[in-house]
């Protein structure tokens, strides 16, 4: 098991959560590895443009996308699944890798930031790794629910198979939403295959996490 | 800012610990160690903690080292965010408890000091890492109770060196400042309630509130969940305790339920 040493990570919560369930962690910013590694996780706290600057600074992000288009197992956690999209809002101008549709943006204006604590997360009926439950967060940007879908829809428009969004995970390439609701919905996590992207922390979500790790490990 | 966030309200026990034993925190339940701090912290996870607090109230910072181990030790055995705070001095301390696995760090007398020890672990972990830790006492000629008119003078004053030095520094004031520093959160603490066990200092609770757009976690004077659910409906998001837990020999869950039974949403992890 590798995780991506991302210099704003808070690694140790991570790295003590895996062992729990039984794996061997390996710390790692080579792009051999990351491409490589049986499975892979992506962790990330801090500034959107600092962790992304860390990902490029190592030469990581073309293995990371591969990895992550070929379906390989790899969890991103919070500020990883932000990675994840096209950019955010935090940092305007610094791309994400962009294999998930839409720009992070700040939780709307009168909401309570960061958001600190637990929340219900609804996963789309086919979900196989994330749980229904709750999940512990503490973040100030997250991919809405408009933008992910208006995002995806404009995507889905541009390709030939396909006339709407696609409901239902048969297709291997399609992205299954986790929804919670702070200020509107937004996505808690996204999965496809054995990857998967959680803006909250299954590290620190007790029995839940654990599920979804272990869920995970099964992939 | 003063909406609650519709998030269920995290209840959080605190260990308050010395050279390594916990001397305040420990549980009622049948434990191998009541001192053993990982122990107490999973038992407390297990109870249904959404969160724990590991206090050191070492004497001295000779011990260091110790504490370092200890936040290693509870990191190793919890699941839940740890928050680790008591003489956190210089950003340097900030980053050897995150390292060694605490997800949260609580400044409070250095900060006070040094207000810019705030940006400083902002800027390198980012806000939602960094706890401002105020002990506030009502200030001189304040009666509980008593809404004062607003005559422009501080009603609570920040408390620093575990209540031992009155500041004269207006603690609402204090607590704007230290969230447009950099602080994600605010760990707010009465020290006229602290160990009364007659509920928390709820006008204290909502001056803060009206003040300041991040979380507020109430703490000092907690007997009950009715206790509880008052700081909550003054605009804490989150409690703290320690007594209520070993004294009241109440588990996390059973105070839970007695908080959903007072119509306060919280997360049930216990069927």
């Amino acid at each position: 098991m590798a995780v991506v040493r991302t210099s704003t990570a808070n690694l140790a919560s991570v790295q003590t959560a895996l062992q729990r369930l039984g794996c061997e962690v390996r710390f790692t910013d080579d792009p051999r590895a990351v491409l490589r590694a049986r499975r892979l996780v992506l962790p990330g706290v801090g500034a959107f443009a600092a962790a992304q600057k860390a990902v490029s600074a190592r030469g990581l992000e073309d293995a990371l996308r591969r990895r992550i288009e070929r379906r390989h197992p790899t969890l991103a956690v919070c500020l990883g699944m932000q990675l994840m999209a096209q950019g955010s809002e935090e940092a305007p101008g610094v791309p994400g890798l962009g294999v998930l549709n839409g720009v992070a943006r700040c939780f709307p204006a009168g909401q309570r930031v960061p958001q600190m604590g637990w929340n219900r997360v609804t996963p789309a009926p086919d979900c196989r790794i994330v749980p229904h439950g709750f999940a512990c967060f503490a973040n100030s940007y997250r991919l809405g629910a408009d933008e992910w879908m208006a995002a995806s829809e404009a995507t889905a428009g541009a390709d030939d198979h396909r006339g709407g969004r696609a409901v239902g995970g048969r297709d291997r390439d399609e992205w299954l939403p986790a929804w919670s609701e702070y200020g509107g919905r937004f996505l808690a996590a996204v999965e496809s295959g054995a990857v998967v992207g959680c803006q909250f922390h299954p590290e620190l979500s007790g029995a839940y996490g654990r599920a979804l790790l272990s869920r995970w490990l099964d992939e | 800012m003063t909406e609650p966030t519709g998030l269920p309200v995290r209840v959080i026990p605190c260990l308050d610990v010395r050279d390594g034993r916990v001397v305040k925190g420990v549980s009622f339940r049948q434990l191998a160690d009541q001192g053993d701090p990982a122990l107490l912290a999973a038992d407390y996870e297990e109870q249904g903690a959404d969160e724990v607090v590991v206090l050191d109230v070492s004497a001295t910072i000779e011990k260091r080292g110790a504490r370092l181990a200890t936040i290693r030790a509870v990191r190793a055995a919890l699941s839940v965010p740890l928050t680790a705070g008591g003489g956190v001095g210089q950003a340097e301390d900030g980053d050897l408890l995150l390292k060694a696995g605490a997800d949260k760090v609580a400044v409070n007398t250095a900060a006070v000091r040094r207000p810019a020890l705030l940006s400083d672990l902002a800027a390198r972990f980012g806000s939602q890492c960094v706890v401002i830790a105020i002990d506030a006492a009502r200030a001189r000629g304040v009666t509980a109770g008593v809404t004062a008119p607003d005559d422009g003078h501080a009603r609570y004053e920040v408390v620093v060196r575990s209540g031992g030095e009155r500041t004269g520094i207006d603690a609402v004031e204090w607590a704007k400042q230290a969230v447009a520093l950099g602080a994600g959160e605010v760990l707010l603490t009465s020290v006229d309630r602290d160990g009364t066990k007659r509920g928390y200092e709820l006008e204290l609770i909502r001056r803060v509130r009206a003040a300041v757009s991040v979380p507020i976690i109430a703490s000092g004077g907690a007997e009950s969940p009715r206790h509880m659910a008052d700081a909550v409906r003054a605009g804490a998001d989150a409690v703290l305790a320690a007594s209520i837990f070993h004294q009241a020999q109440r588990t996390v869950n059973e105070v839970k339920e007695a908080l959903r039974e007072l119509r306060i949403p919280v997360r049930l992890s216990v069927p």
